[in-house]
């Protein structure tokens, strides 16, 4: 925790029951998403029943991997030391296209070029230990 | 029956070296006691909020322990910001279920001390989701910072406008003996301090600092054979929209809204009624999005209000005047609850070098998580 721990390490998302379909998915590289087959409502992340109208097992569907930067931030400050040699790096919420949400941070370019609107594609970036992050690149046409 | 405010302290705030959690908790609820002229085996109720630098299941109970008392009735919250203006509202629905007649809201932490700067920086961004943030570098400052991104893309919000945030509650702060930050802040220095999360410089985050307040709320005929100091609770309201920065419904507009017109209705006021106000201060953008989501001014008119002086004590709305959590101090629930006790003393006409003329009403808000839990107060010279 301190600035002088001398093995950082990057915090791996904690899978759960819930969400290891969803990892699974990554580690292949797609990303998915839930739509409710009652009512076709969109969420992220999977849950066994929709927020909408609390019908159980909404269907998992697979993105096309497009999306637009809703808002980003410059990261100077890390939060712990593991994030430290990144800085700065760009943290970013996306509006996938499907309509759902995700914080990533955005490769690819120099952290100048975000901006709210840009269309990026998502990637995935191996992860210590296996699987991969979806993370995303500017969308180049 | 009717709830008041019948006592309302606080430590001393900033690094206070040797201090501990509980012995925070212990020294500000004593102070609340005297200050509402009771004795500790009066009270009937605890409530508490949480610790990072000495975190228990049960803080509460740890806290009678310490204290030695055995309320009848105890639990501890938890809602980040929020926490403070929660156990008063909490607090007060028990005098009014008869539940209690004198509850103790207990908050401290010693987090400079306790965790140092950094220690406090990385506990905190694990309250980023485990799955889809903490994996991604998420600080707090960096969830507040998209706040502000999209606030300045929509409505115009500046960065001079975040700067005469900060530099009006130094103002304010250098009034206050006990604040923890008195040097001179100008536009300058805030507009040319160290980057932490872009748009957000050094100055607008807040502290990190160790200390504790306590209130505590009694009934009203209760309070009346101790102190006639009582203030009195007019309004309360809680919203709660999501917990995570990327399930945030919306980055311009908050559950502030519903909780602050809910404590409205109630107190039968308007915005435009208020006196003083204390408003959470994470960071400057939660003060600026708070002010505009409430009702205070429409959207895009706050930043350019508050370079005009809107929030100085002699503004149309005075603000944070003890200094906020940007530069009197900011311990956990704690630095909320300090927004409380500087109302209550706004309402005594306590306030000293700050106080604002003839205040008679006060609006209070807290806000946990990244805008996610909101409970506001309205509060009222007895």
């Amino acid at each position: 925790m301190s600035a002088t721990d001398p093995s950082p390490m990057k915090p791996v998302p904690l899978v759960t029951a819930d969400t290891r379909a969803f990892w699974d998915a990554c580690a292949e590289g797609a990303l998915t998403f839930q739509r409710c087959a009652a009512c076709g409502h969109v969420q992220f992340p999977p849950r066994p029943f929709c927020t909408e109208c609390r019908a159980t097992g909404p269907g998992t569907e697979r993105s096309a991997g497009l999306g637009t930067i809703h808002s980003y931030t410059i990261v100077h400050r890390a939060p712990t030391a593991a994030f430290k040699a990144d800085t700065p790096y760009v943290l970013a919420l996306v509006d996938v296209d499907e309509g759902f949400r995700l914080m990533v941070n955005l490769r690819g370019c120099p952290p100048s070029d975000a901006r709210i609107g840009l269309r990026v594609r998502v990637l995935f970036e191996p992860l210590a230990g296996g699987g991969a992050l979806p993370q995303v690149r500017p969308l180049v046409e | 029956m009717t709830p008041v405010i019948s006592g309302a302290a606080d430590t001393a705030v900033g690094r206070l070296d040797g201090s501990g959690c509980m012995a925070l908790h212990a020294e500000a609820a004593s102070a609340a006691l005297a200050d509402a002229g009771l004795r500790a085996d009066e009270v009937d109720g605890v409530l508490c909020a949480y610790s990072l630098a000495e975190p228990h299941l049960m803080l509460s109970s740890v806290f009678n322990e310490y204290f030695g008392i055995a309320p009848s009735y105890s639990a501890a919250v938890q809602a980040g910001g929020a926490t403070a203006c929660a156990l008063v509202m909490q607090a007060a629905a028990l005098v009014r279920a008869g539940i209690c007649r004198n509850v103790l809201a207990v908050c401290a932490d010693n987090r400079l001390t306790g965790l140092g700067r950094s220690g406090a920086v990385a506990a905190l961004a694990e309250v980023g989701h485990p799955q889809f943030e903490r994996p991604y570098g998420m600080s707090i400052p960096a969830a507040y910072a998209l706040v502000a991104r999209r606030c300045m893309h929509e409505q115009g919000v500046t960065a001079e406008h975040l700067a005469a945030i900060s530099v009006t509650q130094r103002g304010h702060a250098r009034r206050h003996p006990k604040a923890q930050a008195r040097d001179p802040l100008t536009m300058e220095q805030a507009l040319s301090a160290r980057m932490i999360a872009d748009p957000l410089r050094l100055f607008d985050c807040c502290l990190v600092s160790d200390g504790g307040a306590a209130l505590v709320i009694s009934a009203a005929d209760v309070a009346a054979d101790h102190t006639d100091r009582a203030v009195s609770i007019l309004g309360y309201g809680q919203m709660n929209t999501h917990e995570h920065a990327f399930a945030m419904p919306s980055l311009t507009d908050f559950g502030c809204r519903q909780s602050a017109a809910q404590a409205f209705a109630m107190a039968g006021l308007t915005p435009a009624d208020i006196d003083v106000a204390e408003i959470y201060d994470s960071f400057t953008i939660t003060l600026l999005a708070e002010l505009e989501s409430i009702g205070f001014f429409p959207k895009g008119e706050a930043g350019p209000a508050i370079l005009d002086g809107a929030l100085e004590l002699d503004g149309v709305l005075p603000c944070n005047t003890h200094g906020g959590l940007l530069s009197y101090g900011h311990s956990g629930a704690a630095g909320g609850m300090f927004h409380i006790v500087e109302a209550v003393r706004q309402l005594r006409g306590e306030a000293e070098a700050r106080q604002v003329a003839g205040a008679e009403t006060a609006f209070v808000h807290g806000d946990g998580g990244i805008l996610s839990a909101h409970c506001s107060l309205i509060l009222g010279r007895a």
